[in-house]
């Protein structure tokens, strides 16, 4: 489906050219994220035309209706929850909320990390000390104990949760670009650049950031799942987006009470999500592949 | 400065950050004592709490004595269970680390097998078929995960308890969703390290010369893979220690995890102080033993 799966090569035991077949491999295009994100994107983007039903307003004679497949019937392809409050609708709404909020925090989190990296590496010294020091402790605690403190003393709203995403991403972009740019900044454009008078704030912005996009888009679609899970698990708990707007950790959490009943209200988000990130995590590998298959450790 | 001596401060150093960060979360509001001291406390546990915190002193001083009180172990106590948050924490952190341990074992048992069979069949159906388990397993929220297992083994098909800590069989399932998990980051992680040493010259070299292929595999590529893996496995179990929160709460197992989030549902700010503090330094510790044992096995790294 993607990568090199069913391209003939020869395996690890060939004796010879192994080597050059990896690196070189063929690369197909990986269909199965690209159809799987364009249409959750599509779904998403369009949610005010596509959904049959309000994803908020439910009728409590219509509750625990089964998906179609399952007894149910046309008019709740996926079923209701126990507010009688289509699944579907509420899916489809939920991941225009994760892909949202998702967008916003890297959108936020890789401009501020990347800066840090690219400042760090260049400027060295003690402001790199400093930074990588900062890095450390954001690696050290888990978001989520650090979202719960939040929350105890704030309450939880969408700003708050763009706020949290975004201290959960930064880190992975400044420690891999400053890594990035300890490697350009000895480059002899640089050298040329400095001994032609640049500023550092010149050189930084014209000749050590074009080099790091790759890298920073790299990264920001590895993190987007990452980002997608963390928003999940915040809302599973309570502590993220306020309710009843639909988000697909709140929905897992709205089901589980009813898991024996009905099922389908926990398993249709989780659906969802899995594809979602598994096109993601699927489409990370191809870029890497295709960009730099150095980076594998990524 | 010898790299030893280097680690030493970096990993202080974070630990102190994380102190100005926690100390710095409880004083946002101004009076710290609105999250610490439990709603139904009296006048004079209040202006007792004051004194204590030395919060007619300046916040040097204050802060002075948050971090001498730390050292000494002094956490605080819990405004629920108004019990001090020390004890609650190794109570909880016992239960955690059972988990974790299985977990663990979980994740080396089946993680590296699988990890190094999909490198060496690289592009083949077997490549395939674990890689698509691993990037489900972490695609998949882990609690949800549990919740489809307690739906399939406890619910459908009746063989294993749904929640609570009994006898062993309650530790199946949650095993199954922590594991799942780490095992995906771990076949990820030894399959592209696996690729990068089977690339190298010194493989090639080997397979010149008549080596047995399962000699190259176990022997040359693996232990030259082996870095980041390790890494990874360290850290994995050092965030598995503090309780993989969410899974622990669909289990209802009580642990650190499901510890968190009782204290987030009921604001109670001095038990995740601790968690949080507990995290970070299990976290620090877990590091540093991963670089020192590095920096014993290999020397380039003392170098740097």
């Amino acid at each position: 489906m993607n990568l090199s799966s069913n391209v003939p090569e020869k395996n690890a035991s060939g004796v010879l050219g192994s080597s050059y077949s990896r690196r070189h491999r063929l690369l197909r295009w990986p269909i199965f994220s690209l159809v799987v994100l364009f249409v959750m994107i599509c779904l998403a983007v369009f949610a005010p035309i596509i959904v049959p039903h309000d994803e908020n307003l439910g009728f409590l004679e219509d509750r625990h209706q089964p998906p179609v497949l399952f007894g149910g019937t046309s008019n709740h392809i996926l079923g209701t929850d126990s507010l009688g409050r289509d699944v579907f609708s509420r899916v489809v709404y939920g991941a225009r909320i994760s892909m949202l909020s998702a967008l916003t925090a890297l959108v936020i989190g890789g401009a501020i990390g990347t800066a840090l990296g690219i400042f760090a590496g260049y400027m060295g010294g003690w402001v790199d000390e400093l930074i990588m020091r900062l890095v450390d402790v954001k690696f050290s605690i888990p978001l989520i104990l650090i979202a719960f403190a939040m929350v105890v003393i704030f309450s939880p709203s969408f700003g708050l949760l763009i706020g949290l995403l975004t201290m959960f991403v930064w880190g992975q972009f400044t420690r891999q670009v400053r890594a990035e740019v300890l490697v350009i900044k000895t480059t002899d454009y640089v050298a040329a650049a400095r001994t032609w008078g640049a500023s550092p704030a010149q050189i930084m912005y014209r000749h050590i950031f074009p080099g790091v996009i790759s890298t920073v888009l790299m990264i920001a679609t590895f993190q987007s799942g990452a980002v997608i899970l963390a928003e999940a698990t915040l809302s599973f708990l309570g502590a993220g987006v306020p309710p009843p707007s639909p988000s697909w950790g709140a929905m897992i959490a709205d089901g589980r009470l009813y898991l024996d009943t009905a099922w389908w209200v926990s398993l249709a988000p989780g659906i969802a999500m899995g594809l979602f990130i598994a096109a993601i995590t699927l489409l990370g590998d191809w870029l890497r592949d295709y960009w730099d298959p150095k980076l594998r450790q990524l | 400065m010898n790299f030893l001596a280097r680690r030493v401060m970096t990993g202080a150093l974070t630990l102190l950050g994380v102190t100005f960060l926690v100390f710095g979360l409880s004083r946002i509001q101004g009076d710290p004592r609105s999250i610490l001291i439990s709603d139904d406390a009296s006048f004079d546990q209040w202006q007792e709490m004051g004194k204590q915190l030395g919060l007619d002193q300046p916040v040097y001083k204050q802060y002075q004595i948050y971090v001498v009180n730390l050292i000494q172990g002094e956490l605080g106590t819990s405004t629920l269970q108004k019990k001090p948050v020390a004890g609650i924490l190794l109570e909880r952190g016992r239960n955690s680390a059972l988990l974790a341990v299985t977990a663990f074992s979980l994740t080396i048992l089946v993680g590296v097998p699988l990890g190094v069979l999909s490198a060496v069949k690289t592009g083949g159906i077997y490549d395939y078929a674990i890689r698509m388990f691993a990037v489900l397993g972490q695609a998949l929220p882990s609690y949800w995960v549990g919740l489809l297992l307690i739906l399939i083994f406890a619910v459908g098909l009746d063989w294993l308890p749904a929640s609570r800590m009994s006898d062993w069989t309650s530790l199946v399932l949650p095993t199954l969703a922590i594991g799942w998990l780490g095992v995906s980051g771990q076949i990820r992680i030894i399959r592209s390290s696996m690729l990068d040493a089977l690339d190298s010259e010194y493989v090639q070299l080997a397979r010149a010369k008549g080596v047995a292929e399962r000699t190259i595999i176990w022997k040359h590529v693996l232990r030259n893979a082996i870095v980041s893996p390790v890494t990874f496995a360290s850290l994995t179990f050092a965030s598995m220690l503090t309780g993989s929160i969410v899974v622990e709460t669909v289990f209802a197992w009580p642990g650190l995890g499901l510890l968190s989030v009782n204290a987030l549902n009921n604001s109670d700010y001095p038990i995740l102080q601790g968690v949080i503090l507990l995290a970070a330094l299990i976290y620090v510790l877990f590091s540093f033993v991963t670089d020192v044992v590095y920096m014993m096995i290999d020397p380039r790294i003392r170098i740097q």
